[in-house]
């Protein structure tokens, strides 16, 4: 097993981290996308598109190249099988669920009770 | 053979009060819905056994074939305040982590300070050359898989 590349670990928690940039992996899950495509869903600026672009970049989990005119955007796979990946990802599962959790209570109780003793 | 060790903390702030909250956790219908696999994965099992000795077991297998597998036993329960747990993760029956996670809900003037603490123990059988490039779409499926708002590690 590699020793514990640190940095790694908290460029790929810091990259995940965003609900944006975490949209952007999604994206690119199904293909290859222009910067442009990969602003028009998330309804943001394409200079805050490139500001997420490049903290993913940095983290290994993206890459881009350009050709012409256009810049594509297309995942990663060479850095995700060390270990220090699986753990980032494992906890942006919880990261995640917790996520999902909030929107839960405030889907299922509108109204939330006043917590008696704070 | 080699072990990782890794320990984390997450925390949330939400504006409901800890009974609430508490109960998106033991109510099996909620809690579904923030804790289940994704809606392209096949052969889905779920089961919960919610009180201090039972489990809740999680299964399914991804569009690329892979077998997930997340099972648990509940060591505490505390209504309303905290839950503790322990978990396996396994692929296509290979023990991939083993961890150890507290859940505390605490009270505050907004509503609850939840904090998640985990102690986990992660394997090495992903790292074998032979299993990189498997690793690696599996990677990419659990990345794609909780994105997408599936959250089946």
């Amino acid at each position: 097993m590699p020793s514990a590349e640190p940095q790694q670990l908290d460029r790929a928690f810091h990259a995940l981290a965003d609900s944006n940039r975490r949209a952007i992996i999604v994206q690119l899950t199904r293909g290859a996308a222009s910067v442009s495509e990969l602003a028009t869903p998330l309804g943001v600026s394409l200079p805050t598109v490139l500001q997420h672009l490049d903290v993913l970049q940095r983290s290994g989990l993206v890459r881009s190249e350009k050709v012409g005119r256009v810049r594509t955007c297309r995942l990663e796979p060479g850095p995700m099988h060390t270990v220090e990946q699986w753990i980032a990802e494992h906890r942006a599962n919880w990261e995640r669920r917790l996520d999902l959790l909030g929107d839960v209570l405030d889907d299922a109780f509108p109204n939330p009770e006043r917590t008696a003793k704070p | 053979m080699s072990i990782r060790q890794h320990d984390f903390t997450l925390e949330r702030h939400f504006r409901h009060s800890p009974e609430q909250t508490f109960q998106a956790f033991a109510d099996p219908a909620l809690r579904q819905r923030w804790f289940r696999a994704p809606d392209s994965w096949t052969d889905t099992e779920w089961s919960l056994d919610f009180r201090v000795g039972g489990g809740e077991l999680s299964a399914g297998r991804d569009q690329r074939g892979t077998h997930h597998l997340f099972r648990s036993r509940f060591h505490d329960i505390a209504h309303g305040e905290r839950i503790v747990f322990a978990y396996d993760l396994l692929l296509d029956g290979r023990l991939t982590s083993v961890s150890l996670t507290t859940i505390e809900l605490r009270p505050e003037e907004a509503g609850t300070h939840l904090m998640f603490t985990e102690h986990g123990a992660f394997l090495d059988g992903l790292e074998d050359p032979s299993e990189r490039e498997h690793g690696t779409g599996l990677l990419l499926d659990g990345l794609e898989g909780f994105l997408t708002g599936a959250v089946l590690a």
